[in-house]
């Protein structure tokens, strides 16, 4: 049962809340960790959420807009079916990483955190993604895409399009 | 804490350990710059300004969070600090507009006085500044985000100092930006709004212009306006406030109200209605002209000579006729210790009767009563600020005394102070306490009672037995308590309370009220049964000098039942709106004369025979009392062409009625019998007034509008005003302790004519309904549903 009534997240996520808050000294520190769950299950972090989660930690909703907005990999409008993530630093950079993204804006034809009509993707421009020696790199979604050039992103695009992408939402 | 020793610029200091490097460099007169740091909240050291060189430190450290130690050896200025403090302000500068000629804050500005003195007007930024439009987060309190440094010093002001945590930062880097609590989003005209007390501490925190006030924006410069500083007329708390005034084509007109020398009793704070509600004294609706009721039943303007001529010659004529037992007078809650002084003496000895009052919004009476004979056993506001513990019973200071709980948060959060708070509702300020007992409704004459012994009255004043009872012993155990006291406790039951208090060695005391010099007016003896500093009648010899009639006048209630029953033949009203407040039927007074002077056209004054056209508390000069006892300076700030001080009408009727204006007003030589000077000031038929002059090296007045001519005959007669010239000169307050002698008449026996004012936190009686200011915070306050913080009422009086 969850602490709170009528949770707007699965029993499983709300289960998962319940006992986060009870591990840290501080309630609020589960805060970050609760908003990536949340925008996860949601899709991104929608005022009902804030409003849950200033509720199961105590806080006021201004308190995790202050923290939300401090993060660029949490969102507050819906991103696409596939979240495509263009590294341009500096590794990707050197190796064409800015050639990846202007490829992408210009095929998907939307810039940075914006969405496509029909939803299937959005395009966001982040800092390092861990993924330096394989430069340049892209994320989408949880799922890693390196060594790119403008034809592999092509091809990596028509296999979303086509249902055939790893990690699905 | 132990002193340590330290060198700072070559110059030996020394302080308590502990003490911030910056706060003991600005006790010695060394200034350290700082645009993050305020005192008496958290430590940012977001901005990097107080940079200093501290030897054996690797880095130049934060003078904002470095505590001094031994043997320090710290450098404040050289080239190396220069440099990095201009480095900091270029920082800063390469986002801030060039708005320094329109913007508020011009002249009196941090980031401007720094760039001045580190020359770092320069900028090697050739990126585009990052603008955003002005926002309108409520009626008073509007953001210029491009102006803003990110000092945090609002968020922390209103967090920690408000208790109330309507701002935040978001997002990060150079797009930071600091955010009220109503996102665009969530707001119904898709603009971010604070929702908030609407204080504007974050306004007057900003070091900076990027929070203005919606009252002072774009109206002038701070070298534009004459700078008074005086006491607000709102509350009982009595706060030190600077009004900004600059003339007009008929006066002066005030602009700004702020809280710039912190010198006060109320430290750093200012409360909306300090800060904004000055502008009832600007409002277009005000009295200008002295007005007086034509056969036909209209009001016509007529000029001061004739209004006053009409009214000595009505009021001479009907106590000639019908006696001095026939007039009512009732006084004010806002007006000087003088003119409340000078009122009840000319109701006493020109009109001869004890028929006077006032709207009384707390129970002084008792309070003085219940404490006759103790000494040092009342609070001052200051001591709300250093009492290591406080009890609060009753009442809701975060509304009805802003002041009061802007201390004791202060007190709560920097001195560990223990707060405990005994009240029938949930007010605000129990999230500051240690401890809060819920009492039943109405349970406060029980909880009183149980408090001082009463095992019976348990239940009656709260459903949780054991709760109430920890809760006495954790205040019993208490050695230096502050009890603050809500108007719910009166006659009676207040004695009861300051019984079991007076058990508590360290106790003291205080009675909050509603109004600015609610004290004061029943300390001056706006009363029908007391003359000045709760002297009885009966038996009086303190002011064996007045011919006072020795029986107790009617009191505000009865002087109206003897209107309707057609026994009053005139009224005089001074600053008040009883027909509303007290619900009285104006079909009472059509028999009787009435007189009032006031500022506007309430519902008493609507009734009027004669209205005359007042100044109010901004508009003259005098003393006032909070409600702690604490007497202040009131200097003139504002001035309107057309209207009269209460003090300049009181003498001018007087006079019009033929009284011996020396006898009322102590000003000139030999202004009493002078035939026995010679042979000493005991003779009884000396100058009394004259000689105590003498005693204490003071000239006679030589104005009969000369208010200090009655503040020497209030210093001289009334019991506790023992005051100190020097400190109420120089503008700071004093303690007054009232000096009531022993209770003759039984405490309790009176009738309970308290009516507390209800004010919410954006209304104030009769100034709030004409302050433009206050009626959009109300209108500003509909529009979202109560938070509960606030609560809308329109008061009246
Ligand atoms: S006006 Fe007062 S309560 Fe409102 S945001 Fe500013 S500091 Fe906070
Ligand atoms: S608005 Fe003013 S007080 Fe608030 S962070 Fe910006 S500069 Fe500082
Ligand atoms: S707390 Fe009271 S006295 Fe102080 S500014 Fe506010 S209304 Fe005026
Ligand atoms: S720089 Fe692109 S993955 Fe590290
Ligand atoms: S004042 Fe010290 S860092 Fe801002």
């Amino acid at each position: 049962m969850s602490e709170i009534a009528n949770t707007i997240f699965s029993p499983e996520l709300a289960d998962r809340f319940d006992k986060l808050v009870t591990i840290y000294p501080l309630k609020r520190s589960a805060l970050v960790p609760m908003l990536l769950y949340a925008q996860d299950e949601v899709g991104y972090v929608s005022d009902a959420v804030v409003a849950e989660l200033a509720e199961r930690l105590d806080l006021l909703e201004l308190d995790v807009r202050n923290v939300l907005s401090y993060y660029s990999m949490l969102r507050t409008k819906p991103a696409g079916r596939y979240n495509v993530q263009v590294c341009t630093n500096i590794s990707c950079m050197l190796r064409g990483g800015y050639e990846i993204l202007d490829h992408c804006k210009h095929t998907l034809g939307i810039g940075h955190k914006e969405t496509t009509k029909d939803g299937v993707f959005s395009l966001e421009e982040v800092e390092c993604i861990g993924a330096c020696c394989w430069a340049p790199a892209i994320q989408v979604n949880y799922d890693f895409h390196e060594n790119l050039t403008p034809a592999k992103v092509d091809v990596l695009f028509k296999m979303y399009r086509d249902g055939k992408g790893k990690d699905e939402k | 804490m132990a002193d340590v020793k330290f060198i700072v610029d070559g110059k030996q200091l020394t302080a308590p350990a502990g003490t911030l490097l910056i706060d003991a460099c600005k006790s010695s007169g060394i200034e350290i710059p700082a645009f993050c740091y305020y005192p008496g909240l958290s430590l940012q050291a977001a901005c990097r300004m107080c940079v200093v060189r501290i030897e054996k430190m690797p880095k130049l450290q934060t003078a904002c969070t470095t505590p001094v130690t031994e043997g320090m050896v710290v450098a404040t200025e050289t080239p190396e600090i220069a440099q990095a403090r201009k480095a900091t302000l270029q920082l800063l500068l390469g986002n801030h507009p060039l708005d320094c000629p329109v913007c508020d804050a011009g002249g009196e500005c941090e980031l401007q006085d720094m760039t001045f003195k580190y020359g770092a007007a320069d900028s090697f930024y050739a990126e585009p500044k990052n603008h955003r439009e002005e926002q309108k987060w409520s009626p008073v309190v509007y953001f210029d985000r491009p102006r803003c440094i990110l000092c945090y010093r609002c968020v922390r002001m209103c967090g920690e100092g408000m208790d109330v945590f309507a701002l935040g930062i978001q997002n990060r880097g150079s797009s930071s930006v600091i955010a009220p609590n109503i996102p665009a989003e969530l707001s119904p005209d898709h603009l971010a709004h604070v929702d908030c007390e609407q204080c504007g501490m974050c306004i007057d925190a900003c070091p900076v212009g990027a929070l203005t006030s919606g009252t002072y924006r774009y109206k002038t410069r701070p070298w534009e306006m004459n700078h008074v500083g005086t006491v607000c007329t709102h509350c009982g708390d009595g706060c030190k406030t600077t009004l900004g005034v600059r003339s007009t084509s008929d006066g002066s007109e005030i602009v700004r109200g702020d809280n710039r020398d912190k010198s006060g009793i109320n430290g750093d704070f200012l409360c909306n209605k300090g800060r904004y509600a000055f502008d009832f004294a600007n409002n277009e609706n005000r009295i200008t002209q002295p007005l007086v009721r034509q056969p036909n039943g209209e009001l016509k303007p007529v000029s001061w000579e004739v209004a006053l001529d009409y009214v000595g010659k009505e009021l001479r004529q009907r106590r000639d006729a019908r006696g001095g037992k026939s007039i009512g007078v009732i006084g004010s809650n806002r007006i000087t210790n003088e003119e409340a002084y000078l009122l009840q003496k000319f109701a006493r000895t020109v009109l001869g009767t004890n028929n006077i009052d006032h709207h009384r919004t707390a129970d002084y009476v008792s309070f003085a009563q219940a404490l006759a004979g103790q000494k040092d056993r009342t609070a001052s506001l200051r001591d709300t600020l250093t009492a290591p513990a406080i009890l609060i019973v009753g009442g809701d200071p975060t509304i009805q005394a802003p002041g009061t709980a802007w201390n004791i948060r202060t007190n709560v959060r920097n001195n560990r102070g223990r707060l405990y708070v005994a009240n029938s509702a949930e007010i605000k300020l129990r999230r500051q306490a240690k401890s809060f007992l819920r009492l039943a409704p109405f349970g406060y004459s029980a909880f009183a009672s149980y408090l001082a012994g009463n095992a019976a009255s348990a239940s009656e004043a709260a459903t949780d037995i054991n709760a109430l009872s920890t809760f006495r012993d954790t205040i019993k155990a208490e050695e230096k308590l502050l009890i603050l006291i809500g108007s719910e406790l009166r006659g009676q039951d207040l004695k009861a309370l300051i019984d079991f208090g007076l058990t508590i060695p360290g106790a003291k005391f205080a009675l909050i009220s509603d109004y600015a010099n609610s004290r004061g007016a029943a300390d001056m003896g706006l009363l029908p049964d007391m003359l000045p500093g709760y002297t009885p009648l009966a038996g009086n010899t303190t002011f064996a000098e007045y011919d006072t009639p020795s029986a107790p006048g009617l009191d505000l209630l009865e002087i109206f039942e003897a209107a309707g029953k057609g026994e009053l033949s005139a009224l005089y009203v001074v600053g008040s709106n009883p027909v509303t407040r007290y619900g009285i039927d104006p079909e009472s007074l059509k028999d009787t004369f009435v007189v009032v002077q006031e500022m506007f056209l309430t519902e008493t004054a609507a009734l009027a025979d004669v209205i005359l056209p007042a100044a109010n508390l901004y508009e003259k000069s005098g003393s006032v009392t909070n409600s702690y006892g604490d007497l202040q300076l009131v200097k003139k700030a504002g001035d309107r062409a057309g209207v009269r001080s209460d003090f300049e009408m009181i003498v001018r009727i007087a006079d019009k009625m033929g009284a011996n204006m020396q006898a009322l007003v102590p000003f000139g030589k030999g202004t009493r019998a002078d035939m026995g000077q010679s042979r000493g000031a005991q003779s009884g038929e000396a100058d009394r007034h004259s000689v105590w002059l003498t005693a204490n090296n003071l000239e006679p007045k030589l104005s009969p509008f000369d208010p200090f001519a009655i503040l020497d005959e209030i210093q001289r007669l009334v019991p506790g005003y023992n005051l100190l010239r020097l400190q109420l000169l120089s503008g700071n307050d004093q303690h007054l302790q009232p000096a009531a002698p022993a209770p003759l008449v039984q405490v309790g026996s009176r009738r309970d004519l308290v009516l507390p004012a209800n004010d919410s936190l954006f209304t104030s009686g009769t100034l709030g309904r004409y302050s433009t200011m206050l009626s959009d915070l109300q209108h500003n306050e509909s529009l979202r549903p109560p938070t509960g913080l606030t609560q809308i009422e329109t008061a009246a009086d």
